[in-house]
């Protein structure tokens, strides 16, 4: 079986120096896989770790033991081991992540922070507008808005601007945290269409999501999240 | 995939690189590999040392100890301590740019922001005056100053256009390295987002390859790939920027990081 992602008995601790170095034992033996195509979603109650085992598949908090398979170009990298350059080509071509909130650069316009994953990969700046136009108006963000930097929108407004731009590149693997959890039921009917229609792109999608209607329609499976706590 | 090759091969490396006065330990064994770009932000405190390290790297101090290569553009590394008059010469005008944080250091004050621009293309040899002042327009629209504004000099510019005057005059000749000393030091917030702003897509657009030193790790987060924490003199943490902003292990950053003020 060729995995998207296969991961083995990642760990991590948080040490936190400040306070007379605790230690924060957050996951531990954590070991799922994700096929093309597939949506696994983690499950637990808050505090469990979920985002923290996301975070660890995005590279952005470092792993502590374990091993984070990622098939990337052709090739297995471990991203728990992997070098700063070679975690940045997995975020270019390979990994998306829709965060649970949007970190919006000052002054950027909202079709730009969108289309930015696009130009990123060398797509003509007018190409990857209109794309992201496509997206916008999918998500039911009006296009008087689409000039003026997300910054200033609501935060369901900037959530949907966040899952623009999530969904904007055909990337093989997307992370998603929570990505309806802010949205009406019109808005949250359009993500579950944008996750059904990656998984028959063959996406390999790892989610968080707390509403238990939208879990019964988006997971193929779901890895509880509890077993993997680590705190005593 | 010549390109591709070539973007594998580092474009500076700096080896167990030091400098001390006397006693005084300013800075010692910092090595890593700066590859085309890559923005590199060197974070801490003041007195950690960045700034004498970003002084080694641009060739603008002798180091006490290590050495410092560069690729040179036909494609071998070499020491810059070795390096020639000529090839020095080439660096500082052509190939590398250095912004600092106090405009007043990186230009000419009292002539018009045209020549400021202009001048580092007379010094490689351009001399067509409409070429070089058609260029100089068009990089400060490229920085968003007036090119009505393009015959008055700096020093009736305010802090945010003399800053911005500073990237269009480096930027001119299209080098592959930029070194920034504190860019955004000297300015209020709302001319920090602008700048920022502006120098983020610069960068991306034209590939450079950059060395940030900040204090402000907003600043950081914004511009660089990847980051050094320094404190005493040595690199006690590195990583890509957000690992080591959102989960940082030493404890003098997560000082740094819980430092910062809620907006």
């Amino acid at each position: 079986m060729t995995a998207m992602i296969d991961i083995t008995n990642a760990e991590k601790t948080f040490t936190m120096h400040l306070q007379g170095g605790v230690e924060l034992p957050v996951v531990r033996g954590v070991s799922f896989h994700v096929a093309p195509g597939e949506c696994v979603v983690l499950s637990g109650p808050s505090g469990a770790g979920k985002s923290s085992i996301l975070k660890m598949i995005f590279g952005n908090y470092r792993c502590d033991g374990g091993r984070i398979g990622i098939r990337h170009q052709g090739t297995v990298i471990d991203l728990a081991t992997a070098e700063p350059r070679q975690v940045l080509s997995v975020r270019r071509s390979t990994i998306g992540y829709v965060s649970q909130f949007l970190r919006a650069v000052p002054r950027v316009a909202t079709i730009d922070v969108v289309a930015e994953p696009l130009i990123v990969n060398g797509i003509a700046r007018a190409e990857a507008r209109e794309q992201a136009g496509t997206l916008l108006r999918r998500l039911n963000i009006p296009e008087r808005l689409w000039a003026l930097p997300p910054s200033t929108f609501s935060g369901g407004e900037q959530q949907r601007v966040n899952i623009a731009r999530g969904f904007i590149s055909d990337l093989p693997i997307l992370l998603l945290d929570e990505p309806t959890a802010s949205l009406d039921a019109a808005n949250r009917a359009v993500v579950v269409e944008l996750i059904d229609q990656n998984k028959r792109q063959g996406v390999a999608m790892v989610a968080i999501v707390h509403d238990d209607e939208i879990r019964h329609l988006i997971a193929d499976r779901i890895v509880d999240v509890t077993s993997f706590a680590s705190a005593a | 995939m010549a390109e591709q090759t070539l973007d594998d091969q580092p474009l500076l490396v700096a080896e167990n690189l030091g400098k001390t006065y006397g006693k005084l330990i300013a800075c010692r064994d910092v090595s890593f590999a700066l590859y085309p770009g890559e923005v590199l932000a060197v974070v801490g405190e003041s007195g950690s040392g960045k700034s004498t390290l970003l002084q080694l790297l641009s060739a603008q101090l002798a180091p006490s100890a290590g050495s410092v290569s560069y690729r040179m553009r036909d494609g071998v590394l070499r020491d810059l301590a070795a390096l020639g008059e000529a090839e020095r010469r080439f660096l500082f005008r052509t190939d590398w740019g250095f912004v600092h944080q106090d405009p007043a250091q990186g230009l000419r004050m009292a002539v018009s922001a045209g020549a400021n621009v202009g001048e580092r293309l007379m010094a490689v040899g351009w001399n067509h005056y409409g070429r070089i002042r058609d260029t100089a327009s068009s990089w400060l629209e490229r920085v968003e100053i007036d090119t009505d504004r393009i015959d008055d000099a700096p020093r009736t510019y305010s802090g945010g256009m003399r800053q911005r005057l500073q990237i269009a005059r480096n930027l001119v000749t299209e080098p592959r390295l930029v070194f920034m000393d504190e860019p955004t030091g000297g300015l209020d917030v709302s001319v920090q987002a602008r700048l920022l702003d502006l120098m983020r897509n610069l960068v991306s657009e034209l590939g450079l390859a950059a060395i940030v030193v900040t204090h402000d790790l907003a600043v950081a987060r914004l511009l660089s790939h990847r980051v050094m924490v320094m404190k005493g003199g040595r690199v006690i943490e590195t990583g890509l920027t957000d690992q080591v902003l959102d989960d940082p292990r030493e404890p003098y950053t997560q000082l740094l990081v819980s430092s910062i003020l809620p907006a």
